[in-house]
Formats: C-alpha cells, sequence, structure tokens
C-alpha cells in the first residue's frame, strides 16, 4: 500500500525519474486509448464508414496498395523530393548561419532580409513556383527549400552566435586565428544546437511536402490522398496520413541516433 | 594596525617597482596602462588608470583587489583580449597588439573545449601550432602527469570535477610553452578545500616549470600564499596602491599562514584595501 501511494506520489511530483516499465506502458495505453476511440466510432457505426473507416480498413487499404505495387512507389516519391529539398538546403543554411552568427557584417547584410521573406507563407508562393516552373518535381523540391531554407538559417545563425565568447577568448589565447575560432569552435560548439534544428526542420519538410503534391503532383503520398478524396476513399487518405507519420517517426529516430553518435560529449 | 603605511598614487614613486636584487630580465612590461569606456550618460568611466609594472622572467607575481579595480582587465589587456585607451603592454620585449599563443591564459570560468576529450584540449595549441602527432602526444602525457590527471586522457570535460577541469586548462595553457601564463582567478568557483588542493598544485607545477605568472586573485592569503610579489590593486580608478615582496621561501606549505610573516602581509594588504573601501564609502 505505501508504494502504491508512492508511485502516485511519483508522478505527481516535477521531474521526478519514474520506472521504465511505467513510462513504456503509459506510452502504450495513449496509442490504445486513440485507437480505441476510433473503432468506437468506425465500428460501432457512430460515423459512417464512408467518413471514418475503421483501423481495420486503413491496414486492408495498406496491404492491397503494398500487393499491388503502387505504394511503394508512392512513398518513394514523396521521400526523394523530401530530402533532395532538405539536403539542399541545408548544405546551404549550415554554412552561411554560421557566417551569420561569427561576422556581424553577414548578419547586417542578411537577417533583415530573412527576416522578412520568413514570414511570407510559402503556400502563397506555391501558384508562382507552378508559373515559373511547372508541375515537376523541382516545383515540389523548390517549395521545400523555400519553406525550410530561412527558418534554418536565422535558427542556426541564433545558436552560433550564444557560443560562449569565453571558449573563443581561450582558443585564441592558445594560438588561435580568427579562421581557427570559426572552424574549430564556433563550429563544433553550435553542432548539437545545428541537429536540433535538423531535426525539427525536417518535420517541417514533410508539411510543404503535403502542400506542393495536394496542389500538383502526379505521384507521392499526398498526390493518392487528394486523388482518394475525389474517389471518396478515405481509408487510403487515412493510410497516407499514417505513412506520413510513420515515415516522420523513423526519421526523427533516425535524428536522435546521428546525436547521439556525434554529440555524445554532451551530457 | 601598526603597519599600514601610507598610500602611493603614482606607481612610479613606489619603493619595490623594481626588485633591486634581481637581475632576472623583465618578462612583462605594464607603461602607464589606462582603460577608459565612455558612460552611458556621457563622461568616461575609468577602469584602470596610469597603471604601470613590471614582472620579472619566472617571477610568480599575483595582483590583488577588491571587485571592480580592474584586475582582470589588466589581464585580459595582457593577453591581448582588450585594448588599452592609453599606455602600452610588452611581453618579452614584444608590444602586445592582440592575442597570441606566446600569452597562456587560465580563466575564472571553466573554458575546456566540451566536445573534445581532456588529451585534444591539451594539445588544442600544439595543432594550432601544427606540432607533428608524437610531440604533442609527449607533451600532453608529461602535463598530465604534472597536474596529476594521467588515465583521464580520454575523458571528456563533462566528466570532470570543477578542480579537475582547471587542472587540465592549467596543462592546455602550459603545454603552448607560453613566455608568460596569465591566470583570472582560476580557483574562484572551486569549494575551498579543493582550492587549497589547487594552490599546491599549482606552486608545485610552477617550480617545476619556472614560467612567468601573473596571478590575479581577491583572497589575500591566496595572494600571499602564492605570490612572490603582490601588487595590492585600489579602485575608483583602478590603480596599483602598493607592491609587497613575500620573503618566504619555496617550497611554500599550507603551514606557513601561520608564520608571522604571513599574518603580518596579510595586515598589511587589509589595511590597505580597507583604507581603499573607506576612500568610496
Amino acid at each position: 500500500m505505501t508504494q502504491r501511494t508512492s508511485v502516485v506520489r511519483d508522478c505527481m511530483t516535477p521531474r521526478q525519474e519514474l520506472p521504465r516499465k511505467l513510462m513504456l506502458g503509459t506510452g502504450i495505453a495513449g496509442w490504445i486509448v486513440v485507437l480505441a476511440i476510433w473503432m468506437i466510432f468506425s465500428l460501432g457505426d457512430i460515423v459512417p464508414d464512408m467518413f471514418l473507416p475503421s483501423p481495420v480498413d486503413v491496414v486492408n487499404a495498406g496491404i492491397r496498395m503494398i500487393d499491388d505495387g503502387t505504394l511503394m512507389g508512392h512513398i518513394w516519391a514523396s521521400l526523394k523530393v523530401v530530402l533532395i529539398g532538405f539536403l539542399i538546403s541545408s548544405v546551404i543554411s549550415v554554412p552561411l548561419g554560421l557566417l551569420m552568427g561569427s561576422f556581424r557584417i553577414v548578419q547586417a547584410a542578411l537577417e533583415p532580409l530573412v527576416n522578412f521573406i520568413r514570414y511570407l507563407p510559402v503556400t502563397s508562393f506555391v501558384p508562382l513556383f507552378i508559373l515559373w516552373i511547372g508541375i515537376g518535381i523541382e516545383q515540389r523540391v523548390t517549395v521545400i527549400l523555400f519553406g525550410v531554407f530561412f527558418q534554418q538559417l536565422v535558427m542556426i545563425a541564433d545558436i552560433s552566435r550564444g557560443v560562449s565568447k569565453d571558449l573563443m577568448q581561450a582558443a585564441y589565447t592558445l594560438g588561435s586565428g580568427r579562421r581557427d575560432v570559426v572552424l574549430h569552435v564556433i563550429a563544433p560548439a553550435s553542432l548539437p544546437g545545428i541537429l536540433d534544428t535538423l531535426r525539427v526542420t525536417i518535420g517541417w519538410a514533410w508539411t510543404y511536402l503535403v502542400v506542393a503534391e495536394l496542389v500538383a503532383a502526379s505521384s507521392g503520398l499526398g498526390y493518392i490522398s487528394l486523388k482518394a478524396m475525389r474517389g471518396f476513399q478515405v481509408d487510403v487518405i487515412f493510410l497516407a496520413i499514417v505513412v506520413i507519420g510513420l515515415l516522420g517517426l523513423i526519421t526523427d529516430q533516425v535524428f536522435r541516433i546521428i546525436k547521439m553518435r556525434l554529440v555524445s560529449w554532451e551530457k | 594596525m601598526g603597519e599600514v603605511k601610507p598610500m602611493f598614487r603614482q606607481s612610479d614613486e613606489m619603493p619595490g617597482t623594481q626588485p633591486e636584487d634581481d637581475s632576472r630580465p623583465v618578462q612583462l612590461h605594464v607603461d602607464n596602462v589606462c582603460l577608459r569606456f565612455p558612460k552611458p550618460g556621457g563622461g568616461e568611466f575609468s577602469a584602470l588608470e596610469n597603471v604601470s609594472l613590471e614582472v620579472r622572467d619566472q617571477e610568480f607575481a599575483v595582483i590583488v583587489g577588491p571587485s571592480g579595480c580592474g584586475k582582470s582587465s589588466l589581464l585580459y589587456l595582457t593577453a591581448g583580449l582588450h585594448t588599452p585607451s592609453d599606455g602600452e603592454i610588452r611581453v618579452a620585449d614584444q608590444l602586445v597588439t592582440g592575442p597570441g599563443a606566446d600569452r597562456g591564459m587560465v580563466f575564472q570560468g571553466y573554458t575546456l573545449f566540451p566536445w573534445l576529450t581532456v588529451a585534444e584540449n591539451i594539445e588544442f595549441g600544439l595543432k594550432r601550432k601544427r606540432m607533428p602527432a608524437p610531440e604533442r602526444k609527449e607533451l600532453v602525457d608529461h602535463y598530465l602527469n604534472e597536474v596529476g590527471l594521467t588515465g583521464f586522457a580520454d575523458n571528456h570535460p563533462s566528466q570532470l570535477s570543477g578542480g579537475m577541469k582547471q587542472r587540465v586548462a592549467i596543462a592546455r595553457a602550459l603545454a603552448n610553452d607560453p613566455k608568460i601564463l596569465l591566470m583570472d582567478e582560476p580557483f574562484g568557483a572551486l569549494d575551498s578545500q579543493t582550492r587549497l588542493q589547487m594552490q599546491q598544485l599549482l606552486l608545485r607545477v610552477w617550480e617545476h616549470s619556472k614560467k612567468t605568472v601573473v596571478f590575479v586573485t581577491h583572497d589575500i592569503d591566496e595572494a600571499i600564499l602564492l605570490g612572490e610579489r603582490v601588487f595590492v590593486m585600489g579602485s575608483k580608478p583602478g590603480r596599483i596602491q602598493k607592491i609587497l615582496d613575500v620573503d618566504i621561501p619555496h617550497p611554500r606549505t599550507l603551514d606557513m599562514v601561520m608564520e608571522p610573516e604571513f599574518i603580518s602581509r596579510k595586515r598589511e594588504i587589509l589595511g590597505l584595501l580597507h583604507h581603499d573601501l573607506e576612500e568610496i564609502h
């Protein structure tokens, strides 16, 4: 009895660590609750099948589309766009962000411009991009690039600007030049923050992907869900959402592992 | 407080600026240095006013003073991290115009590079000099041993205690073989037990390496325990009040805090600092 009250107490105590099993069980319970509510509404015929498929319908739709080979093709079409857009964006934003955080002159030149652009809704540019670039993969990549790049730039600039001046001064007294300080102090000190930024922004990349695919695409997860809406295939819409969620979960884990490998020194 | 001597405003009037019996060459030359900042409401704030001092080669000099007297600023100026408003600083007859590897520094805060191991931290400066790896390793091993951290080479700073971090910082500065070692209250953040250990360790390391050391502290005991000469600063504006020779032979141990020589020095410095405080209030 006393033990049980102490677990309840632990649950109510801020920042109190809990047993791993309890954490895992509670996490699973969260899923079960959501699935149960979903099943009650769908299988209990509270909402008609036409609007809310049951989890079983969604799984069946998945099996059907894996069997006819279309699902993998659409996943790959979407994944390709996200990865290309995200990679191009990151390859430019990481070094440029470091320069922006390190050199006031770069900050002065770019900050007002970037802060203007990054508040413009990406969606409002989609018609323009279609007009300029067409409806090929380049257009979707551009949407992601535009949606992610300026956010990454500002976040990475902030992170590198926050690197402790003490570390830089220590490096100078050890004989570092200005270039050394950027390459051997500001860059490595910013790495954990940069990885966090990439992890957050790849999530946004998925959002912009769907926006781009809903408007103009002939393949991809956003495309199949738009097509499914026209044919009242709600199960396929749900399937697309679930797959995007799973892909997001996987990318997040990949970034978690990369971070653990690269910045194990942080803890 | 019978020992308190009259205060001297100008450094050039002070006895003991140049120890007569000392034939060692001057390693650090601070010549009429001023440091002023514009005040927000107009006018100027003078952090340092006409400060002059000389530190000899292989000397252990301590600068002691109340907070805000500009003692740390003097160190940052010597390191080349700040620029004086007036006057000049020379180290080994070279005019200080910016930071350089010839002036190593140990900071008050922890400034180890957290992404590097202990060994990589110590060889940071050596890599900048493009020293070959075998030589680097030899120096790293030597200085790890000097500061008693053999076996911690592959640890990251986050795995070390505060005292250990500062020991690595000392090793990192010394491995670079600077002409002068600047120490800005390096033990200020440590608990008093660790602090005592670190003072002993520093004295031992200094006796081995015979580096010129300029050590800044606000702790009078620490100043007398470590210093061959103690520069007592006053504030508003920051200036050197007096230079004291501490004629207690090395190797020094903790027991010396009980000796009459120590106590008389302490009384004298306390008198100077109290006088300075009374002047302000």
